[in-house]
């Protein structure tokens, strides 16, 4: 005879589904709750987002001691120990070019034109790893909307700051200073594209890029420019940093890639930033659902 | 002195410590072959908390490598400008610490970093410059290692040095591998090219001088 015992569990005890789903949001959004009760904390109030990856992020040390910045050394080690004598306040971003009218923000303004969202992305470093960041931010075309850009507008330039004495790697001549990048009009204002003003819930730190940095998850990491200060509508295609350094090894697109080796190595595979074996590099760094119909046409091979 | 002064007289027993003496190493090759494991043990101490193990251990043992080889080329140099004609000694140890390190960066390179993916690794021998050279670096490095000890070097005669002389080639593929290997920031590597330079440039100048103060004197 089968005896039925009543569950110890309540139905109110059990967590939804949706919640548990969503469960590292939930921590997150609870940390930026607590966080904003504090006054000396800087927590960002940014609301979860569906374009976020579920895969669980790196930890905020590796996210902030492992940093390409060549403006503060070429060490990855460098940035965390250099970063730090950078003024982010007060801080400009110059939008102009084939706009209807230019504008010109501060962090404050930038926050006023979207609302903050939380949005975790894979990233992906040319030189083969990869890390879960979550970023928070607003969509880059939210910004682009405001100033009407023209028809003439193909193309976005952006600028990183040029500050030798804030930032010494620039004393260097390694890479062409200011640091430049470009997307075309169409990636710039797709949803995925964002600049981010905070990392983990919080402001973010110097050495990733503060106080506002682009962030475009299906490309290689340094399309993704950091402590922008300018962005510039354009009819032609602007040249970047890395295109001046090397044209044959880093074209105007740069999109993750695992067919198209980098001519000194394979893209075909990534470790992971805590993982020990390689995993398989994925087309458009996992994003080609979302972004592959901008290209298709295209001969990636050609358009590196 | 005391055997000086017997000379030619009946032989003294050599003392204990003096018949020890060829099969104890010398304090000296001992405090060597600590400090060439140095490198290592901090290696591993600093890969264990490196953001990235596998790159910063394959990278720390690459440096090491190198470094012991720039060592290993020094030694007949010093020897010229000091005239201490002892260091000769410890040549062979540093470079059989070259030929460990090479082999601890291979290992981690097909071990750790490929994981035996041997389509991947045929591919970057072949395609890679930079892995291809580095590769043939540490193919060659293999002979010159087996070929160290006093037997091979009396069997080989005339010829082990020779042979020998591939480390100049396996030294130049070396720094060549370095510089290959980096993005846009050429400084450390050309530091490693420059002492290769002086040290290379030093023997040409050598046999350059040695020949010109052989040839005949015509006027």
């Amino acid at each position: 005879m089968l005896i039925r015992q009543p569950s110890d569990i309540l139905p109110s005890e059990i967590t939804p589904q949706s919640v548990f789903l969503n469960r590292r949001q939930f921590m997150l959004a609870g940390t930026s709750a607590l966080l904003l009760t504090g006054e000396a904390m800087a927590g960002l109030n940014a609301k979860p987002s569906a374009l976020s990856v579920k895969e669980s992020p790196n930890s905020l040390k590796q996210i902030t001691t492992y940093n390409n910045y060549y403006e503060f050394g070429t060490d990855k080690g460098d940035p965390a120990l250099y970063a730090g004598q950078l003024k982010t306040k007060p801080w400009q971003i110059v939008v102009n070019g084939e706009v209807g009218q230019s504008r010109t923000y501060s962090i404050d303004d930038l926050l006023k034109v979207a609302a903050l969202e939380e949005r975790i992305y894979r990233l992906r470093c040319v030189e083969g790893w990869s890390m879960v960041i979550p970023w928070v931010g607003i969509p880059l075309a939210s910004v682009l909307k405001q100033v009407n850009p023209t028809s003439k507008a193909k193309f976005v330039a952006f600028e990183t700051l040029n500050d030798p004495k804030q930032m010494p790697g620039q004393r260097s001549r390694v890479l062409e200073w200011p640091y430049r990048e470009g997307l075309r009009i169409d990636e710039a204002m797709h949803p995925l594209t964002i600049l981010a003003v905070g990392l983990y819930g919080e402001v973010l730190p110097n050495q990733n890029g503060a106080p506002v940095r682009l962030v475009v998850p299906w490309k290689y990491g340094f399309k993704s420019i950091k402590s922008v200060v300018g962005i510039r509508l354009q009819e032609q295609q602007p040249t970047t940093s890395w295109q001046q350094s090397a044209p044959n090894e880093y074209g105007f697109y740069s999109n993750v890639n695992p067919d198209v080796p980098h001519p000194r190595w394979s893209q075909a595979k990534e470790r992971r930033i805590g993982e020990f074996l390689k995993r398989d590099t994925l087309p458009f760094n996992g994003y080609g659902p979302q972004v592959a119909s901008m290209y298709q046409g295209m001969d990636l091979r050609k358009f590196f | 002195m005391q055997r000086i002064m017997n000379e030619g007289l009946k032989p003294i027993p050599l003392l204990l410590r003096d018949r020890l003496k060829g099969f104890l190493p010398r304090p000296t090759k001992v405090l060597l072959l600590i400090a060439g494991l140095l490198p290592l043990a901090r290696s591993l101490v600093l890969s264990l908390e490196a953001v990235n193990p596998i790159e910063f251990f394959t990278r720390s043992t690459g440096t090491w490598a190198l470094v012991a080889l720039l060592l290993t080329l020094s030694i007949t140099p010093l020897r010229q400008l000091t005239g201490y004609s002892r260091l000769i000694d410890y040549r062979r140890m540093l470079g059989l610490f070259t030929f460990f390190y090479a082999f601890l960066h291979f290992m981690t390179y097909l071990w750790l970093d490929q994981f035996f993916d041997w389509s991947a690794i045929g591919q970057d021998i072949l395609k890679r410059p930079f892995i291809t050279v580095g590769f043939a670096a540490f193919v060659l490095l293999i002979p010159l290692a087996v070929t160290s000890t006093k037997g091979w070097m009396r069997r080989l005669k005339r010829n082990w040095s020779r042979l020998h002389r591939l480390v100049y080639v396996i030294a130049i593929l070396g720094v060549v591998h370095y510089l290959w290997l980096v993005k846009a920031d050429l400084t450390t590597p050309a530091i490693y090219a420059a002492v290769l330079a002086v040290l290379l440039g030093w023997r040409v100048l050598r046999y350059w001088r040695g020949r010109r103060d052989q040839a005949p004197a015509n006027g």
